[in-house]
C-alpha cells in the first residue's frame, strides 16, 4: 500500500513540477491571444458599426471582432472551428480538406528526410574513417547550410520541372538539403563518442576496422543519430512547405498558406500553420518514440539515450 | 588507408591509360598536351608497381596542369581524350591532399596552411567540374549556368545587387535580427530569475523552435505592409525563439559551487549574473546567434515571396526565375552564401575571442 502512495505521490509531484508550468503559460498565451484579437480587430469591427449605423457597446464589440470573416487575428476557437470543419467534416479526397494537403506536404516530408538521413550517414561515415574526407568537406558542408537553400527553393522547383521531375521529388530534395546537416554533425559526433580505452580494447582483440565500426560505433552513434533525426525531421517538414509556396503549387499545406494570403483568408492561413504545428509535434513526437524503443532494445539506460 | 590509395591509384592509372590510348588513335597537332600528360599520369600511376615519383608535388602538378589546358581549351572543342584525363588527374589531386594531411609540419603556421589547402582544393575542383560540365556537355543556361557566366552578371550587375542586398540583408534581416536577438536575451534573462515560468517556458519554446514558423510570413505582410518592416518582423519572431531557449539553458549552466562561491564574496544578483552565469552562457548564446544568422537570411527572402516593393533579393529571385534569367538568380544565391557565410565567419571570429575558456574552443 505505502509504496503505491508513494508512487502516486511522485506522480502528482511530477504533475505539478513538470505540467502546471506547461499548462500556466498556454493559459496566459491563450489569454494574450484574445486579448490582442479584440485589440486588433476592433477598429475594423468600429468602422464597420459607423458606416452601417449601428449602435454598440462594449460587450457587443468584444463579441463581434471574434466571430469576423477576415480577422486580422482570428480568435483560437474560430481557428479550431475552421481545422475541425476542414478534417472532420470534409471528405479526405476533397481539395478542401485539410488532411489531403497535409498528407501531400507529409509525403514529401517523410521521403526528404530518408534521403537526407542517408544521404547524412554516409557522409558521417566517410568524415570519421577517411581524414582527407574530413579536411576537405566538413567546411564545405558547413558553408553549405550558410546558403538559405529555402530561399532559392523556388529556383529549384522550377528547374527540376523543366527536367521533367515535378511533383513530390523537388520538394523532398529541398527537405533532403536541410536535413542532412544535423545528422551528419550528431552522426559525426556519436560514431567519435566511444572512448579511445573502447578503441584500445576492441584492438587487444585483433579486431579489423569494419569490427570496429560495426560493434562499437555504430551502436554507440545510435543515440547521437535520433536526436539529430528529432532537429531533422522537422526542419524537412518546413523544407517541404516552402517548396510548396511557389510556381502555383496547388495543394499541400504550403499551398494553403499561399492561397490564404492571395485572398486575405487569415483562419485559413492560420489553419494551415496550426495544422502544420500539429504535423511537426506528430512527427518528432515519433522519433522520439522510436528512439526510445531502439535504446531501450540496445540497453541504454534513459540518461544515455 | 593504404588499401584506399591503391584503389585510387589504379583507377588514376586506368584513366590516364584511357587518355593515352584515345589521344594516340585520334592524334593531331590540338592533343598534343593531353597526351604529354597522359604519360605523365601513366608514369605517376607506376607507382603502385616500382616506388618512384611517390611525392605528392608531382601529383600536385598534374591536377593543376590539367585544370589550366582545360580551361584555356573549354571554348573550342575538346580533345577526346580530355575527359579521362580529368577525372585522372582529379583522381591525383585527392591522393595529393590525402598526402598532405598525413604529413606532420613543425610549425604552427605551416599546418595551418595544410588546413586550408584541403576545402580550397575541393572546392576549385567541383567549380571546374561545374564549368567543364556546363561548358563542355553544353548544358542550356535555363538549367544550370556556368561559374563564369554567373561571374560576368554578377559584376556587371553589381548595382542591382547592392539595392538588393541593402533591401533584404541590412533593413529587414539585420534589424530584425537585433531586435529578435535581444529580445530573446532580455527575455530569458527576466524569465530566468522564476523557476515556475522557466519550466513552463523552456519546453514550449523547445516545440516552437521546432516549428515552421517561417509560415507566419504571410501573416505578417498583411500587418505591416509591403516593407522591410514585416519581413523584419518573420526574422523577430523565428530568432526569438532560438535565443530564448539557448540562454535559459545557458543560464542553468553554471553549477551550484560557484554560485556559493559569488555568494561568499558577497556578489549581488546583478553581479552574479554579469560576472559568472552570463560568461558560462556565453557559449550557448553563441550557438543560438549562428542558427539565428541563416534563420534570418532565410527569413527575411521567403517573407518577400508574400509581396514586397520591387527590389530585394526574394523578389529578384521569384522574378528572375519567372523570366528564366537563370545566371541573375544565381548571381543572387551569390550574394546570399557570401553573406551567410561571412556572417557566420565574423560570428565564429567573436566566440573565438569571447569563449577562449571553453573546452571546445581550447580544444581546437
Amino acid at each position: 500500500m505505502t509504496t503505491m502512495r508513494i508512487r502516486a505521490n511522485k506522480f502528482l509531484k511530477k504533475i505539478a513540477e513538470k505540467i502546471l508550468p506547461i499548462l500556466t503559460i498556454l493559459f496566459l498565451l491563450t489569454v494574450v491571444w484574445y486579448f490582442f484579437t479584440i485589440y486588433l480587430n476592433s477598429a475594423m469591427q468600429i468602422d464597420k458599426y459607423d458606416r452601417q449605423g449601428i449602435s454598440w457597446n462594449i460587450s457587443k464589440l468584444v463579441l463581434d471582432t471574434m466571430s469576423q470573416e477576415r480577422p486580422k487575428l482570428p480568435a483560437p476557437h474560430q481557428i479550431a472551428e475552421e481545422i475541425w470543419k476542414t478534417t472532420v467534416e470534409k471528405k479526405i479526397t476533397s481539395k478542401r480538406s485539410l488532411i489531403y494537403h497535409s498528407s501531400i506536404t507529409l509525403s514529401s516530408t517523410i521521403v526528404g528526410f530518408m534521403l537526407g538521413t542517408v544521404l547524412g550517414v554516409v557522409l558521417a561515415v566517410s568524415i570519421v574513417e577517411n581524414r582527407a574526407m574530413e579536411s576537405s568537406l566538413m567546411p564545405w558542408i558547413i558553408a553549405s547550410q550558410t546558403i538559405p537553400i529555402l530561399a532559392i527553393a523556388p529556383m529549384i522547383i522550377v528547374v527540376l520541372n523543366s527536367l521533367g521531375f515535378s511533383g513530390l521529388l523537388p520538394k523532398a530534395l529541398i527537405s533532403t538539403y536541410l536535413s542532412f546537416f544535423p545528422i551528419v554533425v550528431g552522426m559525426v559526433k556519436g560514431l567519435r563518442s566511444p572512448d579511445i580505452i573502447l578503441v584500445d580494447l576492441m584492438k587487444t582483440y585483433n579486431s579489423s576496422k569494419v569490427d570496429i565500426f560495426f560493434k562499437l560505433r555504430l551502436p554507440a552513434s545510435v543515440p547521437f543519430l535520433f536526436t539529430s533525426m528529432k532537429v531533422a525531421i522537422a526542419i524537412s517538414l518546413v523544407g517541404a512547405i516552402v517548396g510548396e509556396l511557389p510556381t502555383g503549387a496547388v495543394a499541400g499545406l504550403g499551398a494553403r498558406l499561399l492561397t490564404g494570403s492571395y485572398y486575405g483568408q487569415t483562419i485559413q492561413i492560420w489553419s494551415a500553420l496550426i495544422m502544420a504545428s500539429i504535423l511537426a509535434a506528430t512527427l518528432v513526437f515519433s522519433i522520439q518514440a522510436i528512439g526510445y524503443l531502439v535504446s531501450k532494445k540496445m540497453g541504454y539506460t534513459n540518461e544515455e539515450a | 588507408m593504404r588499401k584506399l590509395s591503391n584503389i585510387l591509384l589504379t583507377f588514376a592509372l586506368f584513366f590516364s591509360a584511357m587518355c593515352f590510348v584515345s589521344s594516340t588513335i585520334s592524334f593531331s597537332e590540338s592533343n598534343i598536351i593531353v597526351l604529354i600528360l597522359s604519360i605523365v599520369g601513366i608514369l605517376l600511376g607506376l607507382r603502385l608497381f616500382f616506388p618512384f615519383f611517390a611525392s605528392f608535388y608531382y601529383d600536385l602538378f598534374i591536377g593543376v596542369a590539367t585544370i589550366i589546358f582545360v580551361i584555356l581549351n573549354l571554348h573550342e572543342d575538346l580533345p577526346i581524350g580530355s575527359w579521362p584525363l580529368i577525372f585522372s588527374s582529379w583522381l591525383y589531386s585527392w591522393l595529393a591532399v590525402e598526402k598532405i594531411m598525413q604529413k606532420q609540419f613543425e610549425t604552427d603556421y605551416s599546418s595551418t596552411i595544410r588546413n586550408f589547402v584541403a576545402p580550397i582544393f575541393f572546392g576549385v575542383w567541383i567549380i571546374f567540374f561545374w564549368e567543364v560540365a556546363t561548358v563542355g556537355l553544353k548544358i542550356p543556361v535555363v538549367i544550370l549556368p556556368s561559374p563564369s557566366v554567373i561571374g560576368i552578371k554578377f559584376i556587371a550587375s553589381l548595382d542591382i545587387l547592392w539595392a538588393d542586398f541593402i533591401q533584404t540583408f541590412v533593413k529587414s534581416a539585420l534589424i530584425g535580427y537585433l531586435i529578435g536577438c535581444s529580445s530573446g536575451l532580455l527575455i530569458a534573462i527576466l524569465i530566468d530569475s522564476s523557476p515556475f515560468l522557466k519550466r513552463g517556458l523552456l519546453p514550449i519554446g523547445n516545440f516552437i523552435s521546432a516549428l515552421p514558423i517561417i509560415g507566419v510570413a504571410p501573416i505578417m505582410v498583411m500587418w505591416f505592409g509591403f516593407d522591410w518592416e514585416s519581413k523584419a518582423a518573420v526574422v523577430v519572431i523565428m530568432t526569438f525563439f532560438p535565443m530564448l531557449v539557448n540562454t535559459i539553458t545557458g543560464l542553468s549552466i553554471s553549477s551550484q559551487i560557484e554560485k556559493d562561491l559569488m555568494k561568499t564574496y558577497g556578489a549581488s544578483y546583478s553581479q552574479t549574473l554579469f560576472f559568472l552565469r552570463l560568461h558560462g552562457a556565453a557559449p550557448f548564446i553563441f550557438n543560438a546567434l549562428k542558427i539565428n544568422s541563416t534563420l534570418a537570411l532565410i527569413g527575411a527572402i521567403v517573407a518577400e515571396f508574400f509581396g514586397t516593393p520591387i527590389v530585394g533579393v526574394g523578389f529578384r529571385i521569384s522574378t528572375e526565375v519567372g523570366r528564366m534569367n537563370l545566371d541573375m538568380v544565381w548571381a543572387e544565391i551569390t550574394v546570399a552564401a557570401l553573406v551567410g557565410t561571412i556572417t557566420y565567419g565574423i560570428i565564429t571570429f567573436i566566440e573565438k575571442r569571447l569563449t577562449f575558456w571553453h573546452p571546445s574552443i581550447r580544444g581546437n
